[in-house]
């Protein structure tokens, strides 16, 4: 009997191993490994092993053990990768100025000289303990070092946390404008949406499924197609400026390229469906009764609606709202498009670090800030749905 | 008070070539309970959604007292309703559902409160006002849906199978309380069922319905024990219909002759004539096995089933001239016998009053 059990669970595990599998290849590892690479920073660890080591012992306030100092130039002498010690000194430097020339002097004097070297004579520098705590830190392969700058923030010599300099970096600036976008966009499509909602669900037959085609429709093409469409009816002598010009409507052609309100449109076209389809759900789920049950408990069709249908048609607007930001924070290629330089969002940012500048590490601390609020964001609607849930 | 009783004239209603409604005359009197009973599809939901303004007659008209009211938006007529599924509304606790007919009356706050609690006392769920209707069983959801179509003191409540999705003892102990608030009340209570055992027990009145056209309306005992048509006679309760001609219909007693010879004594009615077609009904209820003496009606006849049902046995008879189902009842004579099995030869009596004449 128990072996018949497990072999049944043997079976329901085979069958599903696939999308595990699946899901740990396509989604947990990369999400993983982009996480990782946001904090990790193994460039010291490598170049200088044996100080690192060295470096466990020691409290960072008083002067450095002369096994660490020993153990430092023993690096030195053994580094022969000078790729990997330019990335070192890359690494100091930005921890604390002069490790530039300080380095290429004590890597000099180093590799020439054999046996125990007193590096406070090649550079007065080494006296100081700020250099050396700087060394022991580049060892540690995990650095906050990203995450803060994905905000503006830095660590400075001391430590603690400040923030970057005004015009070092827009971060913030542009994960607020990002969050705004996506508010707008949220809202216009609740706007749009819940009327096209309900009047879909009051019909019956084929306009019914005319109205839902001309929300899906959209879903089924590349969204890159989509975007190039909105590309071509909002410019100067596009479709949208021409017709409006033609019925002299408007003397000159419309801004609606390269600007927010571009973006907004073209965003809240293609996130429609996204609002539209969970209320239209919820709305189909709403008992039939209901409306005749307030009319003949003395509603008149407005009050019965704002009294019964809206509030229980909420539910989907949460949702739909919710699955709309959550998208629309993520949107890259529409912006990039149709926006113009102030209306790039944060995943364009993320691009630039991944594909520009090859700085994973920047990229996936963005990235992580993106998915902690998105996380957050799911957080909250997942509290006040089950409350909701409670009663309905 | 003025007198207003609810008076349907000449309603008809179709929906596109279907006629579901067929030339409806019906007058509803005030404080009364009327049934309207009838299979799926027979009009009487439609009947009553008309009633409540939620469909308009195709012709004819309604009115309610002096007032025609068939044109009138539902949230005018001032009419309680009761639905199948209660209708409760699921964002609102109780108390706000109960409010909420107060509120659009425009009620003051203190008052609708007071009227609440009251309305809510009287179907005993005074101590649930706070729950959400998905937090309450079947029964108190139901009595939610009465307190709710009750509190704004409507003359008429119309109940579209209330009781439908209950189970059988909440039901009949729903069945009961509904009839208390109506005798208390002095409710006009128009009632759609589909259940005659429900119809019966409540109504002051049925109304059986049959492809959009009344078949009989009358009193729950004209109704079971006077049907006036096969159908009635056979929607209404369960009964042994025998085909036979009128031989002699006079003051002393009918007698009805049988094809294959035989005849039943049964009870005079002055419609059919004599040498007529016609259909005695008798109630299974009505039938004596092995009973003795002198009656009207005796055949033999063998016992072909025997099933068990707690307080009766039904016994299915096949008789030399016709085929039987007999109630035996297990506190009565009956009980002479302890069993009844198949393949027992037994006698069959019924009196001649408890047979009923109906039109072929």
């Amino acid at each position: 009997m128990s072996e018949a059990t497990a072999r049944t669970r043997l079976g329901a595990l085979g069958l599903v191993a696939p999308l595990v599998l699946f899901l740990a290849l396509f989604f947990a590892w990369p999400l993983v490994s982009v996480l990782k690479e946001s904090v990790s920073d193994p460039v010291g660890l490598r170049a200088f092993p044996a100080t690192a080591e060295a470096a466990l012992g020691w409290d960072r306030q008083s002067e450095p053990p002369i096994a660490m100092k020993q153990a430092f130039v023993e690096d030195l002498r053994a580094i022969d990768d000078q790729q990997l010690l330019g990335d070192a000194v890359r690494r100091l430097n930005s921890a604390q100025n002069g490790f530039r020339t300080l380095m290429s002097k004590t890597v000099r004097a180093a590799q020439e000289q054999s046996g125990p070297l007193d590096l406070v004579a090649v550079d007065k520098r080494w006296a100081d303990v700020r250099f050396w705590r700087a060394v022991a830190n580049s060892t540690y392969p995990y650095t906050d070092r990203n995450l803060l700058a994905a905000l503006d923030y830095q660590r400075d010599a001391a430590g603690k946390v400040v923030a970057l300099p005004a015009e070092a970096s827009a971060n913030t600036a542009i994960l607020i404008r990002t969050l705004w976008i996506g508010a707008v966009v949220t809202i216009a499509c609740a706007l749009i949406g819940l009327p096209y909602a309900m009047l879909a669900a009051s019909l019956t037959g084929w306009k019914r499924q005319l109205l839902l085609g001309a929300v899906l429709l959209p879903l089924w093409t590349s969204l890159l197609v989509r975007t190039a469409a909105w590309f071509i009816l909002l410019q100067e002598k596009g479709l949208i400026n021409d017709t409006l010009i033609g019925l002299g409507l408007i003397d000159g052609p419309l801004p609606l390229i390269f600007n927010r309100l571009g973006v907004v449109i073209a965003m809240t076209h293609v996130l429609l469906p996204f609002m539209v389809l969970p209320i239209y759900s919820v709305l189909l789920a709403i008992p039939k009764n209901l409306m005749p049950a307030a009319a003949s408990l003395g509603a008149p069709p407005w009050r019965a609606f704002l009294r019964v249908l809206l509030p229980l048609s909420l539910r989907g607007v949460v949702s739909g709202s919710l699955l709309v930001f959550m998208t629309a924070i993520g949107y890259y290629i529409t912006p990039a498009l149709i926006g113009g330089a102030q209306d790039q969002m944060i995943s364009s940012v993320i691009a630039f670090y991944a594909l520009g500048s090859a700085n994973w590490g920047m990229a996936g601390a963005l990235g992580a800030i993106l998915l902690v609020a998105t996380l957050a964001l799911y957080a909250v609607y997942g509290r006040l749905s089950s409350d909701r849930a409670g009663s309905l | 008070m003025a007198q207003s009783n609810i008076r349907f004239e000449q309603v008809n209603k179709s929906f596109g070539t279907l006629r579901v409604v067929d030339d409806l005359n019906l007058t509803i009197d005030q404080g009364e309970f009327l049934s309207l009973l009838g299979p799926s599809g027979s009009g009487k939901t439609t009947i009553l959604m008309m009633l409540a303004g939620f469909e308009s007659p195709t012709s004819g008209t309604i009115s309610l007292g002096s007032q025609r009211i068939d044109q009138l938006p539902p949230y005018k007529r001032n009419m309680g309703v009761v639905f199948q599924n209660y209708a409760l509304f699921p964002h609102m606790d109780v108390a706000a559902n109960v409010a909420f007919p107060l509120e659009m009356r425009g009620i003051a706050k203190a008052d609708i409160a007071e009227k609440v609690t009251r309305a809510l006392d009287m179907v005993q769920l005074g101590t649930l006002k706070d729950r959400r209707p998905s937090q309450l069983s079947g029964g108190q959801q139901q009595r939610v849906a009465l307190a709710r179509a009750l509190v704004f003191e409507p003359s008429v409540v119309l109940m579209d199978e209330p009781l439908g999705a209950l189970d059988k003892q909440l039901r009949e102990q729903m069945q009961l309380d509904i009839r208390a608030l109506h005798r208390r009340l002095g409710l006009t209570i128009v009632f759609v069922t589909h259940d005659q055992s429900e119809a019966l027990t409540m109504s002051d009145r049925i109304a059986v319905f049959n492809r959009g056209r009344i078949e009989q309306i009358g009193s729950p005992r004209e109704i079971y024990d006077q049907p006036h048509s096969r159908f009635v006679a056979q929607f209404i309760g369960e009964t042994n219909l025998v085909e036979g001609t009128l031989a002699e219909n006079g003051q002393s007693g009918a007698t009805v002759a049988l094809p294959g010879g035989g005849t039943i004594r049964v009870q005079p009615s002055g419609a059919p004539q004599q040498s007529q077609k016609i259909l005695v009904s008798v109630r299974p209820e009505r039938i004596r096995l092995d009973k003795g003496g002198k009656t009207d009606n005796s055949y033999s006849a063998t016992i072909t089933d025997a099933v068990y049902h707690g307080d009766h046995l039904r016994i299915q008879l096949d008789g030399d001239a016709f085929g039987f189902i007999v109630k035996a009842d297990r506190s009565r004579a009956d009980r002479s016998r302890a069993e009844w099995s198949p393949g027992d030869r037994v006698t069959v009596s019924f009196s001649a009053s408890d047979c009923w004449m109906l039109p072929a």
